[in-house]
């Protein structure tokens, strides 16, 4: 599980990020002064969980949330417990700490955090058994809305303010954003691999050094999404 | 009985990694100061408001160095600041003062 760290402290970050490095299967891969340098790193990067302090100048974690289209979970961090009750009312919030954040007390919320993470992915796969609307996506193409099964995508590129998702067969330039794609396809299938890129994990030929080879496309690995690729690879 | 700061939670928190504890303080020594300089400046200047920011964040690193009565102080010394109120502005520069000189040690 990656994560990134939002707090205007020095201090709480590193607390923070202590206690990440001291859980298995965590990482923090970024720390943030300020919640608009992390909604910029969120744009270009998948993250499944975002440690979030409340109580910031200028930008709030609230403020955060609200401008986050889809958020990733979301553990809010505060000194004061009356910012708990306005956290529950968005449904990205898996939990919050308070601090100074206690070894166990972090120990019980990341598994909240997984245990909400699984819910969410029984909930996925029992909908793609019920209705097979899960197994495809549509895009608007002068006007047409055309169906394209998500098997049959290789990979999604960003290009400006378009999109270009290459299939087997051809090539659909979408005015879309990346990010807005990649919410909509399968975790279990699609990966950010870099900030222009998403793969179909299933298509990936082989991959060398920084690079991954699907068909006979290139495409770049970002040093912070390789941990993500390297942890789903089934490994000999 | 007068609490006095500690290294408690850090010692805790870094479970023998003497990394992590060097760095943590070094953190403070840097931080503290700088958020005590605000905090007068906006005092003097009477931004409340400001100063209660201030107060926020320094209420955090109270906590980090054990002094659990005190930070209850800087809970009410924020909340007054909010309303406008100073009332507690010397006790809490005494506070300060304290952690400022224990760092100096540590």
């Amino acid at each position: 599980m990656n994560c990134i760290i939002i707090d205007d402290e020095a201090a709480a970050r590193a607390i923070v990020a202590q206690l990440c490095s001291q859980t298995p299967d965590l990482h923090a891969v970024e720390e943030f002064e300020s919640a608009i340098e992390a909604i910029k790193f969120l744009n270009q990067n998948s993250i499944d969980l975002v440690f979030l302090d409340i109580h910031m100048p200028g930008f709030t974690g609230i403020d955060f949330i609200q401008t986050l289209g889809n958020p990733p979970k979301i553990v809010m961090t505060t000194s004061d417990t009356d910012f708990a009750i306005a956290s529950y009312e968005y449904e990205a919030i898996v939990d919050y700490l308070v601090k100074p954040i206690t070894p166990e007390r972090f120990a019980k919320c990341v598994q909240k955090v997984k245990n909400s993470m699984a819910t969410k992915s029984q909930a996925m796969d029992s909908s793609d058994t019920e209705n097979s609307v899960g197994e495809d996506l549509y895009i608007n193409i002068d006007r047409r809305l055309i169906k394209l099964k998500y098997r049959e995508i290789l990979l999604i590129e960003a290009k400006g303010d378009y999109i270009n998702i290459k299939t087997e067969a051809k090539d659909y330039l979408v005015h879309t954003t990346l990010k807005k794609i990649h919410s909509k396809l399968p975790d279990e299938m699609f990966l950010q691999i870099h900030r222009s890129y998403i793969i179909n994990f299933n298509k990936i030929i082989d991959i060398e050094d920084n690079s991954v080879l699907i068909e006979k496309n290139v495409i770049p690995i970002s040093r912070s999404n390789r941990p993500e690729l390297m942890r789903r690879l089934n490994l000999l | 009985m007068k609490e006095s700061p500690n290294l408690k939670y850090i010692d805790q928190l870094a479970g023998g990694d003497n990394e992590f504890r060097e760095k943590f303080i070094g953190i403070l020594k840097e931080e503290f100061p700088l958020e005590s300089e605000e905090y007068q400046k906006n005092m003097e200047g009477r931004l409340f408001k400001v100063a209660s920011e201030n107060v926020h964040k320094i209420k955090h690193k109270i906590n980090v160095l054990g002094l659990h009565n005190t930070y209850t102080l800087a809970v009410r010394h924020e909340n007054e600041l909010r309303n406008g109120e100073d009332t507690l502005h010397g006790e809490f520069m005494g506070i300060l003062q304290d952690i400022q000189s224990y760092l100096k040690t540590i």
